[in-house]
């Protein structure tokens, strides 16, 4: 059985914000797959107990004191901007409202 | 059908630390925009997060004073999705392991006091603003805002109604104001609070489905529109409708709330631990600490102004409502100032006179040494409370010290019996028809005749001894 | 005289320079010639920094007039991957992306062998966003391996590896994230580190996989390696990961002495699947060491074969959060007539990414999606924990682990372009060294039949690069050997 459909491929590529044509669609159907089922090989682990690793180093509490330290000039900021008018950056009309 | 509401708040609250939580760009609300922003906020690539370590301590203040329990262990976690406000297209929050957890908050509602249970409260960095009104069909964003401390504050679906829900939102800020730990300011967004609304037949415990009010500027639009909510829902339902799990503005022109867009069931944020950050432990000592760097927190200032004051409960809840206002008070009645009448004075008359103009108790002319002053000379009988009135007016218009305002317009009390004697002559010659009647027995009068007294004496007369005198030369010159 | 100081060590700059028997001009000039001679075949740069370069190089010279101290490494001309954020010129990452994308930064690393006295010489090649391990996924172009043009020089740092073995640069800087340096290194025959994760700093480094990625030099020779990381490593308050640990004298461990040392050599890794000459080029190199008194024992890392299936769901979930900032909003490129956001995004994604990184974003991006987090990424992280384990175990047993650092010498341009999986699947040996966390070096241990540089792999416990220092340096001196200029640029 496949182990990714092209439903998922067009889920996940949702998420990503991507736009696949129907050919990269079909070939990431079949590229994913096999990855994926490459991936399956964990599940011969059994990993109850075993605790993830999230940092191979045993750090904790790493802070900054809070001071303010100069920022960038706006003009440096808004420097790469692919659209500015020299105080924002501009993007196409936000229509929703996806404050979260 | 009778509906009871099932009401969950989550309060966002920017936190005023100095810098921004992963960056040291400054927190400056009034900056051009664009301006307070670095590599690290902008998302540039190549950087890399560093959290404020105020940042944990003012959310870990916050936790505590919610009575919830203090994560020993918590971690920061990518929360995933594209908006153009945000930097770089995912938020760092906290996911599984918030930094408090399992608290409460006792609010006064209807009259009867209840406690509101809070699931969690986690750090994370705010957003970007987009704005709107820029020519040419674009938006703007200035990302001044992004990366600012922000503390996520969720309750459980304790809440029962509009009411409950101003009354919760009014305690949390108190409690956050009397932290220091926030400006709470709604217009300029430090504050903002959301409300999850259901409706389910009363009796029945199963939830229904909920519709989420959210870009609420004031307390009382948030009542308003979770009042129109609910009525709206329980409408809908009678009607044999079905309430949509969504996301609805509030129209305050209007007074309704309208559908912003349908909640995605899709919303798949892919949280996982961001791996650019380390664990952050609290242990008991870190968690002591802070603890012991707690100011006094409203319940426990107002239960003292009661028990220790003296003062009635309202007396108490007027003047801790604002950690100002009872700072101020305090400064007050430690200088020996009787604290009934020091609770009078600045509860009543000097919050007309700041009412009045539009004034902060903090920006004020009238400081807490010259009101103490003042309530001195009324004490010891200097002046009249009447007097008063006018040397307060005085000291808030020019800022005067109240003995310089006394002297220079003359106002010290009459406290010689003499003068009153010899004034109390003269009404009594110069009204021989009221004294008349007060003699036929018409002790009304003798009301009158007092009046007559003080105006005699500009108001100065100390009024005990008008009344004293008056009755004595009314009898002696019988 | 002055037209062969590109073939020199950077230490030998270094002392010459100081010395004031060549200026660091002369030698800026020297490589900055090699480039023009050599680069149209091989490919490494993808821009030249000549004119900064040489005013770099002139400041040195000013400064050693005037009796300064600029440091250990004065003059010695540097190339950077293009991975690095740097003032100077673009930082693409090799994209279409990040295309003319100029950062306001300089990073960490960067500052500090800046601050030592290095002369930039310009950017250099790599697989677009470091994901790959033939350079082929570059936007830019394909660099080509100086021991054999029609093959690629590893990944994905192939510019930073391919510059030093052409001469080209005295040392260059990499990043490693599941070989990059230490494959590439071998590919091509010079020595390639990847730290400790910790050792030095990430700031300034484009992420692709954070909690993987480390940066570290290519050299020509062992003392390089350990001048370049006294440099680089130490803490670093703008990394939270950076380790707070002392950073020893690395160039103290420059002692070709291995006398009692034990050399673990795992048993998974030297299967049927290791090729046959290049099992016998690690076999002589080991009993070089043993006659320096080494002692080999056999260890055990029973997890290996998890490896690969773990680093790619760690790393590609990473990438997904960590790429996702290239959105034509702040910088980088945007796609052009976008009439909505949600366009905006998904136009300048589509157009912006080359096929490798848009397969990995949407494969991490699948392992971290709702109702699969626990069986892959939660899973990962937890087969993580016990490939972490398998080394704390077999460095119980022995100071070091060798290993072959590729299962094979570099292959053909376009051989396993293919097959993304099989591309994968070629990571084998270094992989584990990321997950891990542990420093590993790759250093040339000769040439295979067909010509091309076999590499070896030599890894210890975390924070402990000096024993890995030693034991190349011992075999270094004592192989009986040297690599010489790799025949296509001769």
């Amino acid at each position: 059985m496949a182990k990714i459909t092209k439903a998922d491929v067009e889920y996940v590529a949702g998420l990503a914000q991507l736009t696949l044509d129907e050919a990269t669609k079909e070939k990431l159907v079949g590229e994913m797959g096999d990855i994926l089922a490459y991936m399956d090989k964990l599940n011969e682990l059994n990993t109850d107990g075993i605790e993830p690793t999230m940092h191979v180093l045993e750090m904790s509490n790493v802070f900054r004191e809070d001071e303010v330290q100069p920022s960038l000039d706006r003009e440096a900021a808004l420097a790469n901007a692919p659209k500015t008018d020299g105080e924002y950056f501009l993007v196409p009309k936000i229509l929703d409202t996806g404050d979260e | 059908m009778k509906y009871e509401p099932v009401i969950g708040m989550e309060v966002h609250v920017e936190l005023s630390t100095k810098s921004k939580v992963f960056c040291g760009c400054s927190t400056n609300f009034h900056a051009p925009a664009n301006s307070n922003v670095c590599p690290v906020c902008l998302g540039m690539p190549g950087v890399l997060p560093v959290i404020n370590k105020r940042a944990v301590e003012m959310s870990v203040m916050v936790g505590l004073a919610l009575n919830c329990t203090i994560s020993r262990w918590s971690k920061m976690d990518r929360k995933n999705y594209f908006y153009p406000d945000l930097a770089k297209n995912y938020q760092i929050s906290q996911y599984d392991l918030p930094l408090c957890h399992d608290g409460f908050i006792d609010i006064k509602a209807n009259g009867t006091s209840k406690r509101i249970g809070i699931t969690r409260a986690h750090l994370e960095e705010d957003t970007a603003r987009n704005t709107h009104t820029i020519g040419g069909g674009d938006s703007g964003v200035d990302f001044n805002r992004c990366g600012v401390t922000l503390l996520e504050i969720v309750t459980e679906p304790d809440i029962r109604g509009a009411e409950e829900a101003f009354a919760y939102l009014t305690e949390l800020k108190q409690l956050l104001r009397y932290l220091d730990v926030s400006d709470c300011n709604m217009e300029e967004g430090s504050l903002r609070a959301e409300a999850n609304i259901s409706i389910r037949p009363t009796g029945t415990e199963s939830f229904g489905t909920k519709t989420e009010v959210k870009n609420v500027a004031s307390f009382s639009g948030i009542q308003k529109a979770i009042e129109f909510e609910i009525a709206r829902q329980a409408k809908l339902i009678d009607e044999g409708g079905k309430v949509v799990q969504e996301t609805r503005g509030w129209d305050a022109d209007r007074g309704i709330t309208f559908s912003q867009r349908a909640k995605e069931s899709a919303h798949d944020y892919r949280y996982f631990p961001d791996p650019d950050l380390v664990p952050i432990v609290v242990d008991e000592a870190w968690e002591g600490r802070i603890r012991e760097s707690l100011p006094e927190l409203p319940q426990a200032r107002r239960a003292r102004f009661e028990s220790g004051y003296g003062l009635s409960a309202y007396d108490a809840g007027v003047l801790t409502a604002e950690k100002e206002m009872a700072d101020y008070y305090e400064a007050v009645v430690k200088q020996g100032c009787a604290p009934k009448q020091a609770a009078n004075w600045l509860s009543v008359e000097l919050q007309a006179l700041l009412t009045e103009h539009k004034q902060e108790l903090t920006a004020s002319k009238v400081t807490a040494d010259r009101l103490a002053a003042m309530l001195k000379l009324i004490e010891d009988g200097t002046i009249s409370g009447k007097i008063a009135k006018e040397v307060l007016l005085d000291m808030f218009e020019s800022g005067k010290e109240p003995k310089a305002i006394v002297e220079e317009k003359n106002l010290v009390q009459i406290s010689d019996t003499s003068a009153i004697e010899s004034a109390a002559r003269e009404v009594i010659a110069a009204n021989p028809g009221p004294v008349a009647e007060f003699r036929s027995g018409k002790e009304k009068t003798f009301g009158f005749l007092v009046g007559q007294l003080m105006k005699a004496t500009k108001g100065k007369a100390n009024p005990q001894m008008a009344n004293e005198v008056l009755r004595k030369v009314l009898k002696e010159t019988e | 005289m002055s037209n062969d100081w590109y073939k020199k060590t950077a230490h030998e700059i270094r002392d010459a320079v100081r010395a004031k028997k060549v200026t660091a001009l002369e030698v800026t000039e020297s490589h900055l010639a090699r480039i023009e001679d050599v680069d149209g075949k091989v490919k490494a740069f993808t821009d030249v920094w000549a004119d900064a370069a040489r005013n770099q190089a002139k400041a040195v010279d000013a400064r050693i007039k005037n009796g300064e101290d600029v440091g250990v490494l004065a003059g010695v001309p540097i190339g950077l991957k293009d991975v690095f954020c740097t003032k100077r010129g673009t930082t693409t990452c090799c994209s279409k992306i990040l295309k003319g994308y100029r950062s306001p930064f300089d990073g960490t690393a960067v500052e500090r062998l800046q601050n030592a006295g290095a002369v930039f010489l310009g950017k250099l090649n790599m697989d677009e966003f470091a994901m790959g391990s033939s350079t082929e996924n570059s936007s830019v172009q394909i660099t080509r391996n100086p021991w054999n043009l029609d093959c690629v020089p590893g990944g994905s740092s192939g510019g930073s590896a391919a510059a030093i073995a052409a001469d080209e640069c005295a040392i260059t800087l990499g990043s490693d994230t599941g070989g990059s340096i230490r494959q590439p290194a071998a590919c091509v025959g010079c020595v390639g580190i990847k730290p400790t994760y910790g050792r030095i700093s990430r700031y300034g480094l484009v992420a692709f996989a954070s909690s993987l990625d480390q940066i570290g030099p290519f050299t020509k020779d062992v003392e390089d390696t350990a001048i370049a990381l006294n440099v680089m490593c130490g803490r670093d308050p703008k990394d939270s990961t950076s380790a707070d640990l002392a950073v020893p004298d690395f160039t103290k461990s420059l002692k070709a002495d291995v006398s009692g040392l034990r050399i673990g050599l795992p048993k998974e890794y030297y299967t049927d699947a290791l090729n046959a000459e290049m099992r016998e080029k690690i076999m002589d190199a080991v009993k070089v060491l043993e006659r320096q008194g080494a002692k080999v024992v056999e260890v055990s890392l029973p997890h290996t074969d998890y490896a690969i299936a773990v680093y790619y769901i760690i790393c590609t979930a990473e990438a997904s959060a960590n790429l996702a900032r290239f959105d034509g909003v702040r910088y980088g490129y945007r796609a052009p007539g976008v009439g909505s956001t949600q366009e905006l995004y998904t136009r300048t994604k589509t157009d912006g990414y080359g096929p490798e990184v848009r397969r990995r974003i949407m494969l991490g991006t699948y392992v971290l999606s709702s109702g699969y987090y626990d069986a892959y990424y939660l899973k990962a992280q937890k087969v993580r924990s016990l490939i972490r384990k398998d080394f704390t175990d077999a460095f119980e047993k022995c100071d070091v682990v060798l290993t072959p650092t590729s299962p094979t010498a570099a292959f053909k341009i376009g051989e396993k372009s293919a097959n993304p999986l099989e591309m994968y699947l070629s990571d084998i040996y270094t992989i584990s060294v990321n997950l891990a966390g542990i420093p590993g070096l790759s250093m040339p241990c000769g040439l295979v039949a067909s010509g091309l540089p076999a590499g070896i792999q030599i890894m210890a416990k975390p924070f402990d690069e000096e024993t890995i220092l030693r034991v190349a340096y011992t075999y270094e001196q004592k192989r009986g050997f040297e690599m010489g200029t790799p025949t296509a640029v001769k």
